[in-house]
Parts: C-alpha cells; structure tokens; sequence
C-alpha cells in the first residue's frame, strides 16, 4: 500500500531517543497558527512511496540506530491520518527489531486501525496542543477532546509516552492552563518525559510561500525566563 | 641493554635495530579509562599561552606575518636559538632564532621568496639572490624548463591545478621518533650501514642517486646534532625521560621545518610512543600527572608556532596559514590492543589547557571497538572545539598495518617506510567541459588539450558524454603524470628533503598522489543527462557556454545510488587511467578526493556546468556535495560519501561535515553519544574520512564581522583546521553557505 510522504531526515536526534530516521506524513487537518511545517497539512500532496520501498531505505541507517538505542519516528503533518500505512510500516520495523515511535497530536477518534496501529508503537510523542478546550478551537480550530482521549488511551494502555508542550508566549503561557496541564499529565500513568518546545518562526516562510496570513506574526519567542517558569510548574 | 637511557624497557628486536613500532608494541599500556585523570593547565603554562597569544596579536597586527629572516636561506643548524621565555618553556626551538619569525627556503624557487617577501613590504638579500639568480638552480626553475607546452596549458587553463612546483611538496613525514629512541648516533651507524649496501657491480642510474641521497641523508643528522647543540642538548645518545623524549622528537620535527617549506609538514604518531617515557617517569615517581600535561602542552604550543613563508597565491589555495602538523592519535593494534594511552587524551586535552587551534591537526583514528572513554572524550571535545578530525582505522589497518600516521589530510603512510610524491588535483568539472568543447576552454575559448570532436546536439547524451568524457580523462590524466614526473623530478634533485628521508628505512615505499576535485558535479551532470534532459547553450563560435536543465534528478548526497554509483564510476574510471601512466621512481598511483580550500579557486575557474551549477560558484569540498543539495539530512549523505570506493583512492576521501549543536541532540550527553553513535556509523560503512564541526550559522557571522572577539575560533574546512577569521572572506561566505544541518524542531 501506498503512503504519502512530506519528506524524510536521516539525523533525527530530537524525536525520540538516539538517532533517528524520521519520516514527515503528509497531510494534516488541524489548523495551528504556529505551526512551522505548513506545508504538510494539503492532503492531496507530497510524494508516494510503498513500505517495501522504506524499508530498504530506513535499512541503510540501522546501524546508527543500533549504536545510539534510536530507531524510526513517523511524524507529521498527522500521521494518524494514514494510519493504516503507518500500521504496515511499524509491523514491518518490529519484526526487524527496530524501534519505533509516533509523533502525533491525537486529533483524531481512536478507530480500529488506529488502535491496531497502537500495537505496533513503542512510544508516542504526543503533542498537547492546548488543555483549554476553548483556546485549542482558537489555536487549532478543533477541540482538544480527540487530543486528550488519546493520551487517556495510550494511559490505559501503558504506551510509553512522552508529552509535549509549545510554548506561545500569551497563547500557551499562562500559569493556569500550565497548572491544568500539570494535573492532567499527573493523571496519566505513562508519562515518561514532558517537554517544552519554544515556539519559533523559522516556519514562518513557508506560510508566505503559500501565500497565507501568518496570525502570530508579532509573536517573539519566549525568553529563557519564560521557559524557566513554564518547567517550574510542570516540575521539568 | 645497549643504552643506559632503555632502562625499565622491554626487549625487542627494536634494541638491535631501528624499529618504532616493535618498541611500542613491546613497551606501551593501553589505556581504556576516560578523561578523568587529566589535570588543568599549569601556572607556568598559562603564563606561556598568554606570551603566545600576544604574539598572534602581534602578527596579525603586523598583516600576518611578524617577521622575516631575509638573511639567512634557511638549514637545519642555519639559526641561533631562539626562545619565547626562557624561564617558563619546558620545550625549546623555534625555526629561526625568533618566535613566528619566518625563515625563506629559496631550494624551492627563489621567485617565490621574492615575491612572498615583497608581498609583506621586506626583500631577500642580495647576496642570496646573487647567489639562486646566478650559481644555484632552484626546484623551481628545473620545473619551468622541462615543462611541455600541454603541461603548461593544461597548468594555466586550471585543468590541473595546485601543483608544487613552485613551493616544496611537503606530504613526507619524518619517523621524529626514531631521534628520541636511538639518539642521533645510532641513526647515523645505520645509515652508514645502508650505504655500504648500496654497492653492486653495475651502477645504475638510480643507484648513484641513493648513494648521494643516503650521504646527504647522513650529513642532515650530523647537522641535527648541532642545531641541537645550540640549544644546548646532545642528542647523539637516546632521550633518558619523557621530557627528553619530547624535546628529542620535537628537534627531529623542527630539523624538517627547518630544512623544507613543504605544503604539508606532518608529525606523523607520537602521543602513544611518548606515553612510553611517560608512563616510566610516572611509575618511578620522576613526573606527575600535572608536569606530564605541562610537557605536553608546551610541545604542543611550538607545534601550534610553526610558520612558513608563503605568497598570496598559495594562500588562496590553502587558505589560513596552514602547516598541517597532522598528529595521529588512536587507533588499535593489530593484535586487537587499543592503542590509545593516557598519552592520546593528553595531547587532545591541549584543546581544553590552551583553547582551540587548527593546529596541530589532531586526527583521531577511529575504530568501532576504541574504548567508550576515549570515543566519547572525542565526540565532546568535537562538540566544543571543532578541532579534530576523524580516519577510520579500521579500514586503513588493513592497508598500512597499525603504525601509519596520516599526512597532511587524509594521506596515509606507514611512518618511515613509505613518502608520498604529492600531486594536488585536477579539474574533473573542467574535464568534462572539454569533453563537450573537444578540448576548449569554456571560458577563454583557446584549445587546450589535443583537438577532439565535440559534442554538437542540442541535448546532452550520457552515452555520448561520457564516452567523450573517458577519451578526455586519457589526456588528462596523461599530462598529469607527465607533470608530475618532472616536479617530483626535480624536487629530489633541487630540494631533496634530507632529513626526513633521514628518518626512513633504506627501501621505501613511493606513493605518486594524485587527486580529483568536482566529483558532485560531475556525478550530478551525468545523472542530470540521464534523469533530465539537459540542453546545450552555445556561443556562435559553437562553444557551449550554458546549460538548460528540463525536470528533476537526483542529486549526489542523498544516499541515492542512481546517481552515487556514477559517482563510484567516475572514481574508479580516472584511477584505472592514472595507473595506466609511468611513473617517476617507479611510484605507486594513488588518488585522493579532496581539495582542501580550493574548491573556491577551483570554482571561479570553472564555468557553467550541465549540473546547473553557476559560472564561478563554489565545487563541494573534498567529496560534499554541492552545498545545499543534500536534502535527506546528515546520514544521508554520510552514506553517499561512504560508497566510494577507498580502494581506488588510496590518498584519502574527504567529506567535511556542519552541524548545528541543538540538531545533535538535546542535552549535552544525549550530543556527545549521538556523536559517536553518528562515527561508528559512518566508520563501519568503511567510510575513510570525516571533518566534524559544530556550530550555530550565527556564531560565524558575528566572527566574521567581528574578528578580534574570536582569535582562537577554530573550523574544520577539507582536511584541516582553520583559524576562521584567518579565511579570505569568500571563503568565510562559502563555509556559511555550506550545508549546516539543522533540524527545525
């Protein structure tokens, strides 16, 4: 079966442990304001490849993988949207003993392939775009009731799970919402790492490429001071 | 024992004879701890390191150069001592009798002392140039009247380029150590010995040349003596302590630079050979821990002090000042021992004492099965330093055995027992543009090369191509040789390096090495004519001058082996037709790719390529891509650059690699072991070489605007170290544009 790819980095070093082959997703229905990979969201676009095909490729890196405890991420755009690709590759990836992880902001309702898929993931980094369902609309355009029931299942399920935060000084900032946060994550019993991602707008480019308003154009990224204060109250 | 001096030492053969590597293999203690045990720079040592850095402020004050000894044609005894603070340096010996003064070589060429002199405002002085214009012919010279018309063309044309024949070969490493282990008297006996072997009823040609070599060879060390003596030490009899043995090894190095500008003047292995001396100093309560880094470290601050005179042009090709003091470190043994001592962490702890510096130019050569506290001790000190480059040992073991030393970039040599004959490079983006033009150049229109049909349709075909391509690799690759048959030549006869050879056994092994620059490109021209179409633009003289691509095709750098393989094709086409030619001495054709910092000059001298490549534009170092076309990430390209094959180019493969600290990992510890995960990656892909630096893009642009708050920002470039703010500013602009990798995150 066929997927659709944005692109590929062979020296992933942030998405998960070690070093790992990363494989951008194409296509993603939310709609963040910061999000910097715009031109992942068209559903319709990207290129095709096969999971035979990948596997050959994700192959020539195993041994960077083995000697650093990496593996492979599939990331996105939204790679829950094909899911059943996804399924095929990861199946694939564990019978060669490969590790392999999920990057993925949940944002779709569990449905059997994505519960198969499940089985065959090692870990998930799951993005919480923002704990208050109102300000998520505002941020994403969605609810974050998907977001959240997801990290809820993959709690019950003991997937490993490693939460992460962007952080958009006065959109995802403020001390209440970092307490909520605090407290849901407390409640989940799989968590092994929280993370704060600074936002950025190196991204930034590609929405003028596409020709689109980018919102958080007078948005800075927030100041060590702010990071810091962000980490005090999720205690990282 | 034959020397008091070996005292605590194991037997070995090496007592009776000279060999190194016996020695160590019988006497040295692998060390597979971390960097724990190291201790900080000492007062003394600080002190010194400060007088240092004033110096370069000095110089660089000065327009890079402080001082020129114009008096005096440099020898190994020519100058008095010299000294920086006669109170603090625990090892002595400058080249003249001034720190960073710099002697002129005029065996060489005297033109080029001239005008590298002029060059700083100062002039040689009459009596020598009385002397090399009117009664003393320079390699030089010898070069320019037996140069053929075709060399000559294909020289100014920059087919061929960066050729030493007008500046000494260098490429030739002295075994330094051999001076610590025997004394100076003992290397005499023996050279004496070889001498009378070289007597047979039929004089050859090639025997008078030894004999006189072996003499010259001789009268060098005597000389040594003495230059040795002026500083007060005699070194006829084997050094007795590690400080000895450091000094000693370091008169043999200093005896070379003395005697020969070479283009690279290398070290060659000597960390774990002194750890010997160290390890007998420490054991017997004579040294601690603190005095032997102190050592150490103020060996290494005259070998970060060496300076060669040099014109603007040689600057531009290897940009920075380079001297390439290439030490070897690591490596593992055949019999499975690591040979990393205490020794190796010593020397790369200089980075950390005394700060970053391109010099010397630490090469660690690397083995998957290195000990975890050393590999890692690398991979941070890379991080924080980008000083050091990485061989793989575990490739070049099979060829050279366990005692080779690398030098200049990626030579390697079984250290006194093999020289190269160093041949720089030819153009082969400049190549195929005569492929397509029967010969003419592409930019000034002249034929060059013998008359050859060209490429006439309007779109460029692969079969065609390279066809033609092949035909011109041929005369290339003929004249090359025949280029360097005459440097080589006439460097023995004008500028023969008498010490170093000195240093070497009797029968040595020759290497005659050439090398390629523009392999992406011409890779990624051949893949565009198979994956695209690529239409001709001509001039109405019919020159093609321009090329049109229509659609897409992979690019060299991206683990894709549609066009990676063309790339390994035209490496091993080009070696099979340089082993096809003879050779000078009977020298063995070895090839590297690397262009150390000429792939700007190489690039301004090339015009539009059917890769789509500009006019003047910059080629990829060594073996990178073209910047900016590796698009897969780091590993990616890691894997491209490890297919071609070391086989066919036994000179080295350089591949020099930029990352930005965040996109290595997260924290400290996670960067330092994605680092080494990253080399034993690379290196169990049999991959040769790799130049690792890291930093953030804006670090060298902020040096580049404001030199003074980065004296001592070091940058790997194509098989060397670089002072950043030392880069012409096009070469600043080219390391910024190069590929940094980064993940957006």
């Amino acid at each position: 079966m066929n997927g659709k790819i944005h692109s590929i980095e062979t020296f992933g070093t942030v998405d998960g442990p070690g070093i790992r082959f990363v494989i951008f997703m194409q296509g993603c229905t939310l709609k963040c304001k910061y999000c910097h990979n715009r031109d992942t969201w068209n559903l319709h676009s990207g290129t095709t490849r096969t999971v035979p095909e990948l596997i050959k490729e994700i192959l020539n890196y195993k041994s960077y993988m083995d000697n650093s405890g990496g593996g492979v991420t599939v990331s996105g755009g939204e790679p829950l949207l094909q899911a059943e690709f996804v399924t095929e590759l990861f199946k694939e990836l564990k019978n060669l003993g490969i590790h392999t992880a999920l990057d993925t902001a949940g944002s779709l309702p569990i449905s059997q392939q994505i519960k198969e898929l499940l089985k065959y993931t090692d870990l998930v980094i799951l993005d919480i775009k923002h704990i208050d369902e109102k300000k998520a609309i505002h941020l994403t355009g969605f609810s974050n009731k998907n977001n959240l029931d997801f990290a809820r299942y993959l709690s019950n399920l003991k997937i490993p799970v490693w939460i992460r935060q962007v952080l958009i000084p006065k959109y995802t900032d403020d001390k209440f919402d970092l307490q909520k946060l605090k407290k849901f994550i407390d409640s989940l019993e799989n968590v092994e790492k929280v993370e704060i991602l600074p936002y950025h707008d190196l991204g930034k480019f590609k929405w003028k490429e596409l020709g689109d308003v980018y919102e958080l154009e007078n948005v800075s990224p927030p100041t060590e001071e702010d990071i810091k204060k962000a980490k005090l109250i999720l205690e990282i | 024992m034959k020397f008091e001096q070996w005292k605590n030492f194991n037997s070995g053969s090496w007592e009776n004879e000279i060999n190194v590597r016996d020695f160590i293999q019988k006497n040295y203690t692998p060390y597979e701890g971390d960097s724990s045990f190291l201790s900080d720079a000492t007062e003394r040592t600080k002190k010194l390191w400060d007088e240092v850095l004033d110096l370069y402020k000095k110089e660089r004050d000065a327009g890079g150069v402080l001082d020129i000894s114009e008096d005096i044609a440099s020898t190994i005894s020519s100058h008095d001592a010299g000294y920086l603070d006669k109170e603090l340096e625990q090892i002595v010996g400058f080249q003249t009798d001034k720190p960073l003064k710099r002697a002129i070589m005029p065996n060489g060429g005297i033109r080029i002392v001239e005008k590298s002199c002029s060059a700083y405002g100062r002039k040689v002085s009459d009596k020598i140039e009385d002397i090399y214009h009117n009664y003393r012919r320079t390699h030089n010279d010898g070069v320019f009247m037996a140069y053929t018309p075709e060399i000559r063309a294909a020289r100014s044309s920059h087919l061929i380029t960066g050729l030493p024949d007008g500046y000494g070969r260098g490429r030739i490493i002295g075994d330094y150590r051999r001076v610590a282990l025997y004394g100076v008297d003992f290397l005499i006996e023996e050279k004496k010995k070889d001498f009378d072997n070289l007597a047979f009823n039929n004089i050859t040609e090639e025997l008078i040349k030894e004999r006189e070599e072996h003499q010259d060879q001789i009268l060098a060390l005597q000389e040594l003596k003495v230059m040795a003596q002026k500083y007060g030490f005699d070194i006829s009899k084997p050094a007795s302590n590690a400080k000895e043995a450091v000094q000693w090894t370091y008169f043999g190095y200093l005896g070379a630079i003395k005697e020969q500008n070479g283009a690279a003047m290398s070290l060659g292995r000597t960390a774990t050979f002194l750890d010997i001396y160290f390890e007998r100093d420490l054991k017997s309560g004579l040294l601690t821990e603190k005095e032997a880094q102190e050592i150490m470290d103020h060996f290494v601050m005259k070998l970060r002090m060496v300076r060669f005179l040099r014109t603007p042009e040689y600057d531009e090709l290897f940009s920075g000042d380079p001297v390439w003091v290439t030490e070897s470190i690591g490596g593992m043994g055949i019999d499975g021992r690591t040979l990393v001592t205490k020794n190796s962490f010593r020397i790369l702890h200089t980075l950390e004492t005394l700060g970053p510096a391109p010099e010397p130019n630490l090469t660690v050569l690397w083995s998957t099965r290195l000990p975890k506290g050393f590999k890692d001790y690398c991979s941070k000190l890379s991080i924080n330093t980008s000083s050091i480059q990485y061989e793989n040992d575990d490739l070049m073991r099979d060829y050279w055995g366990d005692d080779y030393g690398i030098a200049c970039c990626v030579s390697a040599m079984r250290i006194g027992k093999q020289m190269q004959f160093f041949g720089a490079r030819a153009n082969l983006a400049k190549t195929l543009l005569y492929a397509i033009n029967g010969g003419r150049d592409e930019k000034s229109g002249k034929q060059i090369t013998d008359k050859m049909l060209p490429i006439t349709s309007e779109y460029l075909d692969y079969d065609e191509v390279w066809e033609k391509f092949d035909k011109m690799c041929d005369w290339v690759a003929r004249v090359y040789i025949n280029a360097l048959n005459i440097i080589h030549y006439m460097h023995d006869k004008y500028c023969y390096e008498k010490l170093e050879m000195a240093l070497h056994d009797k029968d040595i092994l020759r290497t005659m090495a050439c090398g390629i620059a523009g392999l992406s490109i011409v890779a990624d021209s051949f893949s565009a004519m198979k994956y695209a179409k690529v239409k001709v633009i001509r001039d109405d003289t019919g020159l093609a001058i321009d090329y049109k691509i229509e659609g897409d095709f992979p690019k060299y750098g991206n683990d894709d082996d549609r066009v990676d393989q063309i790339a390994v094709e035209i490496v091993k086409m080009f070696m099979n037709k340089l082993k096809k030619q003879p050779t000078y001495r009977n020298a063995k054709q070895t090839m590297s790719i690397l262009t150390i910092t000429s792939n700007v000059v190489y690039g301004k001298a090339t015009g539009n390529t059917p890769d789509g490549r500009e006019d003047g534009a910059p080629f990829g170092p060594g073996a990178n891509p073209i910047h900016g076309r590796d698009t897969h990430g780091a590993l990616a390209v890691l894997n491209t650059i490890s297919k071609l094959p070391y086989k066919h180019a036994e000179d080295g493969i350089s591949y020099t690699f930029a990352i930005v600290p965040k996109a290595l990992g997260k924290d400290e510890k996670s960067r330092i072991s994605n680092l080494t995960a990253l080399l034993d990656g690379y290196f169990a892909r049999f991959s040769h070489h790799i130049n690792v630096n890291v930093f953030d893009r804006k670090l060298l642009e902020d040096a580049m605007e404001h030199p003074e708050k980065y004296p001592q920002l070091t940058i790997r470039v194509s098989g060397y170290a670089v002072n950043f703010t030392k880069l012409t500013r096009e070469q600043q602009l080219d390391v910024i544009n190069r590929t940094i990798h980064e993940t957006i995150r």
